[in-house]
């Protein structure tokens, strides 16, 4: 086990530095620079620009000198759209932002996606399982563009219950719409995934022993079927969570939260490169290491998987 | 400046979005408890009703309101708060409140003094002494002198400082700008020297009669060089940074909003009124709209097309009022542009084919002008000449359209296939649309319609890869050359490649002269015989503003306001 996780973290390193260098291949390949506006820079003040950035030198130049920055300095560098802040002190003041709202997301998806996926399950083919159907159903198809818009108009405009946008430190009134707008199409997900995979774990033979055993059903689900049934949610969980965590261009741009999911689609737009990169490596490496965490859980939760 | 901003249809310069955006404003009303509490924990609501709060107008003794603030909506955060380093509109609202230059605007765009108490020109426009007023301090209470001004414009063009504005100062005239730029002269050859404390001259290259005009905006604030020094980048952050204007820098959460209160040590910071203003980043317009109605925002713009009909619900709320930027179609003159646009005929065939009555009366809804010109109307002592075609109706310039088509051998048999590209948008591509729909049923023009995303589209325009493209242009200073000296040979705007020698000469001319007006009129004339590009529509700036603020700068078409002229009044909302 502790072989297999080193092995992991091993191979992360240079996934990590292919991701670097095709990104940052791809973001030089792109029209334009991160200085093309719509008035001409005279070819002074380009080539100053160009120098103080280093946008000069060769491309392998400045992709080692961009690591080498990172691995002695941990210095992303400055960004080009931001003048007044380094893409560090960007992604440490939207990083938390992101990371409080999506993991209070994740963590209403889960509880409220199980729940209505098992409910569902259980009491299969009544009126609970085609609520729990209807609700989960009508949640995806509100993606969070939408949802978004709807729940400010009803909740800021209409009933004037809560602020329309702004994050303030993260105080709770200014959590609640972002929080359900990004976590309704997730909890839909997790749903329907634990649902399926519920009525299938209920209907293997294990299940109908125990039950034929005469244990109560209640305890049959809670013990025995639960920890399987929730296998394939725990693989849907890993790119979930980095998914959430990582941000939101949506949330950010209706409820002005300031996170860091923004900078995604801005800092491409403005050719930031910097922050283009920092933002990329971020979701790189949160990805590379959920997706072991999840490789982990899974063990734990399948003695019959072995690494 | 580089791109139109206005609150209408376009895409900022540097903060770009893929999206259908704009601009806001607003206040925090106690109007529920959550709210209430939010707003009074985070925004500081509890410290906004100062006592000094005087209860009338000195001037217009309206009524104020005791609470004195100003929330606007910002599509965007500002880049940046370094005055030189600035190239955003937005980033220049703040900026405003924050510094202040040798001359300000007022509310109908005059020229005020600012720093300057006043100043002279001399040798032919091409030097100017300011005379700076000696109770200007900083927020720090530092006294405001000359050095602060030369220190300032140096970094402006110091190409360590790498300021992508600094072409502002060089178009200017400030002695030696390029120069120093190139690197070929130190910083300390900048054509601008402190005389004495308060008498500051600068010496220009060439005759620049509006300079003064220019010095209102940002890149030529003065900047307090020992907090540059002591901070580096991190001068701006509030705290740190010291400011001259009548506002200092409270609270700034990147991408959330920023918060700016009064500056004690402001000179004239007993007539200002307003007590806080906070730009809220509202990136979504719709969404912005909505918190505007919800009493977040005092300030908001109003998305594309829905003008009439909030004109119509709140009339005292809704406002249009020119902006300084005209919309319209470049044409690609060279080699790599289709042939027949070589041929003034097809030109001017397809412009006068196009009705822009349609554009602005049922797409964009907001007030728009129809353009003829290149100028925009609304732009300081320019009175532009009609064009004869403006002055037909549409169906005569549709049959005068028509025989020039076939005069150059192009028709309905013999049809022309064309590319206009555009920068994502769907107001963009509505226009685009429906131009293409004119030329086909008109001229039997076959257009390639193509989007490309911002910076792609301006290398593409760059690079003349079109035969026509849409293009924007915003005046940096209020003053006819800032439009037309875009379609002289040498100008870096000039994308289409237009090239008049006629029209070089008269912008040539024009800087030397006391009334260039007549060689204005000549410029436009030729570009609308030559039909250089296809002038659309001058632009306005639509937004909502809350009927209780007060002192807005209706006048003022480059939609510089200034906080410190605004005020709340009691009302009965």
């Amino acid at each position: 086990m502790l072989h297999y996780t080193l092995k992991r973290i091993a191979i992360a390193v240079p996934t990590i530095l292919i991701l670097i260098v095709l990104s940052f291949a791809l973001m030089h390949s792109a029209p334009g620079s991160p200085f093309t506006g719509e008035r001409p820079l005279p070819p002074e003040v380009l080539a100053n620009l160009e120098a103080k950035y280093g946008l000069d030198r060769s491309f392998p130049e400045q992709v080692a000198r961009y690591v080498w920055r990172i691995v002695t300095d941990f210095d992303f560098g400055p960004s080009y759209s931001h003048h007044d802040r380094t893409v560090n002190e960007i992604i440490a003041q939207g990083f938390p932002v992101t990371l409080t709202y999506g993991s209070l997301a994740f963590l209403f998806s889960i509880l409220a996606g199980t729940g209505l996926g098992i409910a569902a399950a259980v009491y299969r083919k009544t009126w609970l399982d085609s609520l729990a159907v209807g609700v989960s159903v009508g949640a995806q198809v509100l993606p969070n563009f939408i949802m978004a818009p709807i729940l400010v108009l009803i909740f800021t405009l209409w009933l004037g219950w809560l602020p329309g946008g702004g994050w303030q430190g993260g105080q709770w009134p200014y959590l609640i719409m972002p929080v359900i707008a990004l976590a309704t199409s997730f909890m839909a997900s997790i749903a329907r995934i634990t649902r399926s995979s519920m009525i299938e774990t209920l209907n293997s033979d294990f299940i109908l022993t125990a039950r034929s055993k005469g244990l109560p059903f209640r305890q049959v689900v809670i013990r025995h079927a639960m920890k399987p049934a929730l296998l394939p949610v725990i693989s849907y969980l890993g790119p979930t969570f980095v998914g959430l965590i990582t941000g939101s261009v949506v949330i950010d741009i209706y409820f002005s939260t300031g996170g860091i999911g923004q900078h995604f689609v801005n800092a491409a737009i403005n050719r930031d490169y910097p922050l283009i990169m920092g933002v990329t490596i971020l979701i790189g490496i949160l990805t590379v290491l959920f997706n072991l965490l999840v490789d982990i859980l899974y063990v734990w939760i399948d003695p019959r998987i072995r690494y | 400046m580089q791109t139109p901003s206005p609150d209408h249809c376009e895409n900022p310069n540097s903060t770009l979005h893929p999206f259908d955006f704009q601009f806001i404003s607003g206040e925090f009303r106690l109007r529920n408890h959550l709210i209430a509490l939010a707003a009074a924990a985070g925004l500081g609501i509890g410290a906004m009703a100062q006592a000094d709060t005087p209860s009338h107008h000195p001037l217009t003794g309206e009524e104020l309101s005791e609470t004195q603030t100003f929330t606007y909506r910002m599509l965007d955060e500002a880049p940046t708060l370094d005055p030189q380093l600035n190239q955003d509109s937005e980033g220049f609202d703040i900026l405003r409140d924050l510094f202040e230059g040798l001359m300000n605007q007022d509310p109908n765009g005059e020229l005020v003094p600012g720093v300057a108490e006043r100043f002279a020109s001399s040798n032919g426009n091409r030097t100017f002494t300011f005379h700076l007023r000696d109770n200007a301090k900083w927020s720090n209470g530092d006294p405001v002198t000359t050095r602060d001004f030369v220190y300032a414009w140096r970094r402006a063009v110091d190409p360590a400082v790498g300021s992508p504005y600094a072409w502002y100062v060089e178009l200017a005239g400030v002695m030696n700008a390029s120069a120093i730029q190139a690197g070929d002269m130190p910083p300390e050859a900048l054509g601008v020297k402190a005389l004495d404390p308060h008498t500051l001259q600068v010496d220009l290259d060439r005759p620049v009669p509006y300079f003064a005009e220019m010095t209102t905006y940002a890149t030529f604030f003065p900047t307090h060089r020992p907090t540059i020094e002591a901070h580096g980048i991190a001068w701006t952050r509030p705290g740190n940074l010291v400011s001259n204007g009548a506002y200092v820098l409270a609270e700034h959460v990147p991408n959330e909003y920023h918060a700016r209160t009064r500056n004690p040590h402001y000179w004239d910071n007993e007539s200002t009124i307003v007590e806080r203003v906070t730009g809220l980043v509202v990136n979504d317009e719709h969404q912005a709209l909505t918190r505007y109605f919800a009493d977040e925002v005092d300030r908001t713009g109003i998305p594309a097309g829905q003008f009439p009909n909030l004109k119509e619900q709140y009339p005292d709320q809704t406002h249009s009022m020119p902006a300084l930027c005209t919309y319209y179609y470049t044409i690609n003159h060279t080699e790599t542009g289709h042939p027949a646009l070589r041929d003034r005929r097809v030109r001017s065939a397809l412009s006068y084919a196009f009705d822009r009555d349609i554009i602005v009366s049922s797409l964009l809804k907001g007030g728009q002008a129809p353009a003829y010109n290149f100028t925009h109307p609304a732009t300081a002592g320019f009175d532009p000449t009609v064009p004869d075609y403006a002055r037909m109706t549409q169906a005569e310039r549709d049959e005068a359209a028509r025989e020039l088509f076939a005069a150059a051998g192009y028709g309905p048999e013999n049809p022309l296939q064309l590319s206009l590209i555009y920068n994502t948008s769907e107001s963009h591509k509505k226009i685009a649309t429906v131009a293409s729909q004119m030329w086909k049923q008109k001229l039997g023009v076959d257009i390639k319609l193509s989007n490309f995303e911002w910076k792609t589209y301006l290398v593409r325009r760059k690079n003349q890869e079109f035969d026509l493209s849409r293009a924007g242009w915003c005046g940096d200073y209020n003053e006819a050359s800032t439009f037309l000296d875009v379609m002289t040979s040498s100008s870096g705007a000039n994308d289409g490649k237009f090239m008049d020698a006629r029209v070089d000469e008269l912008m040539e001319q024009s800087r030397t002269l006391d009334d260039p007006t007549p060689n204005y009129r000549e410029v436009e004339a030729i570009l609308a015989s030559e039909m250089a590009m296809i002038p659309i529509y001058h632009y306005t700036s639509v937004f909502m503003l809350k009927p209780d603020i007060r002192g807005w700068p209706f006048g003022n078409v480059q939609n510089n306001w200034y906080s410190k002229d605004l005020y709340r009044v009691k009302s009965a909302r």
